[in-house]
């Protein structure tokens, strides 16, 4: 948005801070490859301050409060920044604390999360010396960050553990709060395809009361349980916690926001972009990606004091790793879910939707080129447009 | 598609749900949760009444939500309309199945 919105801004009359507690910038779609040893840490972090464009400024420090009625952000400093329009995109983070023994005497030796750099470190080192059991691949509830993810994870697994010559050793079973694999059910079919051709269980249904540490299960609020030697959890996620201490979240921290214009539906002047938000959309970084477009010149209309555009579709774009060197791809938005076809270029692809192949996976690594030298710099992907292209779908 | 429910034509989708919410009265709930294997207890029909409150309202609903309510805890929720209590309950409470799955 920094780098979008100081192309466009005139520099005498607007000053562009970003405000960020941390140092680093982390690529968190790379978390899921660092429990199979496909990336190293190197990978995934870098220092922030390279990404940040010519002209604007960047402050290192906590925010105490966003005193939204006053247009001031308080630092933990003590500082008050004054602004006239504020973008928030604090993300959404993990809770394991939300249930019950979630975080307890197993957290980190048998019960891991993979979606904190902490956390996926050290079950890359678990994965390195177990000798195999039951593994449950498992989600707290929804709405969680790629929400493909888990299943990822469960599909790397497949294929880790036949390449160590021990997928007979493990047990694999994927756990959800949902009725089937995915949310959209065209895709829920393909995917559970997947999971029955790779000998990977599914328990559906499972709304998690709690983690039993001591008998090592998960039991959920109907009495079912579920017995794990090495449980991998996708704990509830939430958005920060300075929207609680602002006033400005919801039941789970995400701040209530207009799903076409990314307007706060409370605050004039603020903005919302990815995670930290609560619309309808998935939250994946593609989605934060086409957002940013339509921001920018809801930014650029609002200064102006003309009508915001409602143009945001809630278009999401997921490579979805299968293992063995596949993946698959999917392009879907508010109204229509994914389904087969081809992409970017309709009828010729080279990539297919909702089909697995090596060209899709070749996507998916390539993408991390793409995220650190062409997204945070805010450069248009070629080919993709901001809004979902209906063109090359199977929507029959 | 339409179906008769408690000895009116109602308008629902392929999953039983509620098309139209206004078509909604309490033999229609009853009819429902009769078919779900549920005898509805006032207990039941204080948290049918906060959920369509809430729809009334356009407020997104979640599992979550509700336990924090205080209307009723997740426990008890899941005591009432047991397995899947979010679905069972909007389904009831004649409001479509909430969208909380993205």
């Amino acid at each position: 948005m920094a780098n979008h919105l100081q192309h466009e801004l005139d520099k005498n009359e607007w000053e562009i801070n970003i405000i960020d507690e941390r140092e680093e910038h982390h690529y968190q779609p790379g978390y899921l490859f660092l429990p199979f040893d496909i990336y190293e840490p190197e990978d995934i972090v870098k220092s922030i301050k390279e990404f940040i464009p010519k002209g604007v400024r960047l402050l290192t420090d906590k925010i105490e409060k966003i005193d939204a009625a006053n247009n001031v952000v308080q630092m933990k400093n003590g500082d008050h920044l004054h602004y006239e329009i504020l973008i928030i995109a604090t993300g959404a983070k993990i809770a394991p604390e939300e249930v019950e023994g979630m975080k307890g005497a197993e957290w980190q030796k048998s019960v891991f999360d993979f979606y904190t750099f902490e956390g996926s470190l050290a079950l890359r080192n678990k994965l390195r010396e177990w000798e195999g059991g039951r593994l449950l691949v498992h989600i707290t509830e929804m709405p969680i960050k790629c929400p493909v993810a888990p299943l990822e994870f469960a599909f790397l697994a497949d294929s880790f553990f036949k390449h160590k010559h021990m997928r007979d050793k493990v047990e694999i079973t994927y756990v959800t709060p949902l009725s089937g694999a995915f949310t959209k059910p065209k895709a829920t079919e393909a995917l559970d395809h997947l999971l029955q051709e790779k000998n990977i269980n599914i328990e559906s249904d499972f709304a998690i009361a709690e983690v039993d540490n001591e008998n090592k299960k998960i039991i959920d609020y109907g009495g079912r349980e579920i017995p794990f030697d090495l449980l991998v959890t996708v704990p509830t996620n939430k958005g920060d916690e300075l929207m609680e201490r602002s006033g400005l979240g919801d039941e789970l921290n995400y701040v209530p926001t207009h799903k076409a214009t990314l307007q706060s539906l409370k605050y004039k002047n603020i903005f919302v972009l990815g995670d930290a938000s609560n619309i309808p959309a998935s939250k994946a970084g593609s989605v934060a990606h086409f957002e940013a477009e339509i921001l920018t010149e809801n930014i650029l209309l609002f200064i102006k004091g003309e009508p915001l555009k409602e143009e945001f579709d809630g278009h999401a774009n997921c490579f979805i790793e299968t293992g063995n060197g596949k993946a698959l791809l999917i392009d879907f938005n508010y109204t229509h879910e994914p389904v087969e076809g081809t992409f970017p270029f309709p009828g010729i692809g080279p990539m297919r939707l909702l089909k697995e192949s090596r060209m899709n996976h070749m996507g998916k690594l390539a993408f991390k080129w793409i995220y650190w030298n062409v997204l945070l710099k805010g450069t248009h992907i070629p080919f993709v447009s901001a809004t979902m292209q209906e063109a090359g779908k199977n929507f029959a | 598609m339409e179906k008769i429910i408690a000895g009116k034509t109602i308008e629902v989708n392929e999953e039983g749900y509620l098309t139209n919410f206004p078509q909604w009265n309490k033999e229609i709930g009853e009819a429902i949760s009769t078919e779900a294997n549920i005898s509805l207890t006032p207990r039941h029909w204080q948290v049918i009444d906060y959920i369509q409150g809430e729809f009334k309202k356009e407020s997104p609903l979640s599992i979550r939500k509700i336990g924090k309510s205080g209307v009723v805890d997740i426990k008890e929720m899941y005591a009432l309309f047991p397995n899947a209590p979010l679905k069972t309950a909007t389904k009831i409470a004649g409001i479509p199945k909430p969208a909380s799955c993205i």
